[in-house]
C-alpha cells in the first residue's frame, strides 16, 4: 500500500516542483504551511500596526489643522508630498533612523496612511452641522465632550470611508516591506520570483487579497456596529 | 558602533555616492535609469489614457459607469504592485525578456504600469463627465444639440478638471509602480535601490531613493502645474476653507482617490 502510493508520487511528480511549477498547488500550501503561516502573521502585524500609528498621528494632526486654517494647507501639503514618494524609494529613506527593521517598514506605511486619513478625518469633522455643534454648545457641552461625544460619531461615517481605503491599500503596499525583508507575504512573493516558484507567488498574492478584503468587510462591519442610528433612517 | 553613528556613517556614504559622476554615467549609469524610467512611465501613462479615456468618457456620457468607477479603483486597490509584477515576469509570457529601450522585463513592467495608471483615470473621467449637472445637459438637448455635440462642447470641457486630476494621480501611481519594477528584476532606477540593498551596499540604497524621490516631487509639481495650465474652468473659489497655492492643490472627494504608491 505505502508503496504503491511512493511509486505514484514518484510517476507524478508534486505540482510545485521545478518540471511543472504549477501556479496552483495545494501540496504547497500543505508542505509550507507554516512558512505561510509566519509571513502571513507578520503581514498582519505590520499593517495593523501601520495603521493603528497612522490613526494615532493623523487625529491630532486633523485637529491641529481644523484649529489653526494657517496650518491646514502645510499639514496636507506635507502629508500629500510624502504620498508622491514611491515606496520603494521611502523605505530606504528611513533606513538611517531606523535601520533595517520591521519598524521602518511600519513608520513608513503610517506615513502614507496619513493622507487619505488627515482628509477624511477633516471631511468628516466638518460634515457634522453646526446647528449640531450649537445645541451641544448650548445644553453645556465643553469642548472635549462635544468633539467626543457629538462631532467623532457624526463624522464616523466618512473618517471610516477615509479607514477602509487607507487599510486595504496598506495590506497591499506592506509587500513591498520586502526591500529590507519585512514584508509579510510580500517576503514570499519576492522568493517566488527569484526562484521561479509559481505555486508560493500565487498562494501569496491571493493572501494579500484576501487580507484586504477581509480588513475591508471588518471595517464595515464596525461601523454598523458603531453607528445604530444609521440603520433605523434607512429602514 | 551605536544606532545613531551608524546613520551618519549611512548618510556620508549617501552623499559620496550621490556625487561620484561615475555613478551616473554609463549603461548602468544613473543618468540612463532615469531616462528609461521616465521613459517607461510616459509609455505607460499614453496608452492607459488611450484604452481608458474613451471608455470612461463615452460610459460617462452614458450616464453609466458608476460600478466601474469604484470596481475598477477598488480592485486597483486591493492587488499589490509588487504581486502583479511579479506574475507577469514569472509567467512564460511577457517574461523578463528585453524590449527595445525599456530593457529586461520592459514589456511585463509597462503592461503592469498601464493597469495601474487605469484606475485614476477612468474613475475620474467617467465621474466627471456623469457630474455634469443634468440642467445644463438639458440645455444642450434644447439648443438643438445632437449627442456628439453635447459631449464634445459641453461635457467634455465641464469634466476637463477631474479628466486633468484623473491623469495627474495617474502620473504619480505610474512613477511610483515604475520603481517596484526593480524588486522583480525590472528595469528603472528602483535596481539602485534594491541592488544597495542586496549588496548591503545602503549608501548607494538611499542614494538612488533620493534620486526617485526628487524626481517624483519634481513630476507631482510638473503634473499639477500642467493641470492649472490645461484647465478651461477657472478655479473654483474655495470660499469656506481656506488654501494658499501649494504645489499640490487639494484632490476632490472621491472621485480623486489617491493613488496607492
Amino acid at each position: 500500500m505505502t508503496l504503491l502510493a511512493a511509486s505514484a508520487a514518484a510517476a507524478e511528480p508534486s505540482c510545485y516542483s521545478r518540471l511543472t511549477n504549477e501556479w496552483f498547488c495545494g501540496q504547497y500550501v500543505r508542505d509550507y504551511q507554516q512558512e505561510i503561516t509566519d509571513a502571513t502573521i507578520q503581514h498582519l502585524g505590520i499593517t495593523i500596526a501601520a495603521v493603528v500609528l497612522g490613526v494615532l498621528i493623523a487625529f491630532p494632526l486633523a485637529l491641529i489643522a481644523r484649529r489653526l486654517p494657517r496650518l491646514e494647507t502645510g499639514i496636507l501639503g506635507t502629508a500629500t508630498a510624502i504620498y508622491t514618494i514611491p515606496s520603494l524609494a521611502l523605505l530606504p529613506l528611513m533606513v538611517p533612523f531606523t535601520g533595517i527593521s520591521a519598524t521602518t517598514v511600519v513608520i513608513a506605511l503610517a506615513l502614507y496612511a496619513l493622507t487619505v486619513l488627515v482628509r477624511s478625518m477633516l471631511e468628516g469633522l466638518r460634515s457634522v452641522p453646526s446647528g449640531v455643534r450649537e445645541s451641544a454648545r448650548g445644553m453645556g457641552y465643553g469642548a472635549t465632550r462635544l468633539l467626543f461625544l457629538v462631532e467623532l460619531p457624526l463624522a464616523l461615517p466618512v473618517i471610516m470611508a477615509g479607514l477602509r481605503v487607507a487599510t486595504v491599500s496598506t495590506v497591499a503596499l506592506t509587500t513591498v516591506g520586502s526591500l529590507v525583508s519585512y514584508g509579510g507575504l510580500g517576503n514570499l512573493i519576492k522568493d517566488g520570483v527569484t526562484s521561479n516558484f509559481r505555486a508560493e507567488l500565487m498562494t501569496a498574492s491571493i493572501l494579500c487579497v484576501l487580507i484586504a478584503v477581509l480588513f475591508d468587510v471588518l471595517i464595515v462591519f464596525a461601523q454598523w456596529l458603531l453607528t445604530p442610528w444609521t440603520r433605523g433612517v434607512r429602514a | 558602533m551605536d544606532p545613531g553613528g551608524a546613520g551618519v556613517i549611512v548618510i556620508s556614504d549617501t552623499w559620496d555616492y550621490l556625487t561620484d559622476p561615475a555613478n551616473w554615467t554609463g549603461d548602468d549609469g544613473m543618468l540612463h535609469l532615469l531616462v528609461q524610467q521616465l521613459l517607461l512611465s510616459f509609455t505607460a501613462l499614453v496608452v492607459a489614457a488611450l484604452i481608458g479615456l474613451p471608455i470612461a468618457l463615452w460610459l460617462g456620457h452614458l450616464g453609466r459607469g458608476n460600478l466601474l468607477a469604484i470596481n475598477v479603483s477598488n480592485v486597483g486597490r486591493a492587488v499589490p504592485t509588487f504581486a502583479l509584477l511579479a506574475f507577469l515576469v514569472t509567467a512564460d509570457w511577457p517574461g523578463t525578456a528585453e524590449f527595445g529601450p525599456y530593457g529586461r522585463a520592459g514589456l511585463a513592467t509597462i503592461i503592469a504600469l498601464t493597469l495601474f495608471a487605469l484606475p485614476p483615470i477612468i474613475t475620474n473621467a467617467n465621474v466627471g463627465i456623469r457630474e455634469v449637472s443634468p440642467a445644463v445637459r438639458q440645455a444642450a438637448d434644447g439648443m438643438g444639440m445632437s449627442g456628439w455635440q453635447k459631449f464634445a462642447r459641453v461635457e467634455l470641457p465641464l469634466a476637463a478638471s477631474l479628466i486633468l486630476l484623473g491623469l495627474r494621480l495617474a502620473v504619480v501611481q505610474v512613477w511610483a509602480t515604475a520603481t517596484i519594477a526593480a524588486l522583480v528584476a525590472g528595469p528603472g532606477l528602483g535596481n539602485v535601490i534594491t541592488e544597495g540593498f542586496y549588496r548591503t551596499n545602503y549608501g548607494q540604497g538611499i542614494a538612488g531613493a533620493v534620486v526617485v524621490a526628487v524626481v517624483a516631487l519634481v513630476l507631482e509639481v510638473l503634473a499639477a502645474l500642467a493641470q492649472r495650465v490645461l484647465d478651461p474652468n477657472p478655479r473654483a473659489p474655495r470660499t469656506k476653507r481656506r488654501r494658499g497655492m501649494s504645489a499640490v492643490p487639494p484632490m476632490v472627494t472621491e472621485a480623486a482617490e489617491p493613488p496607492r504608491p
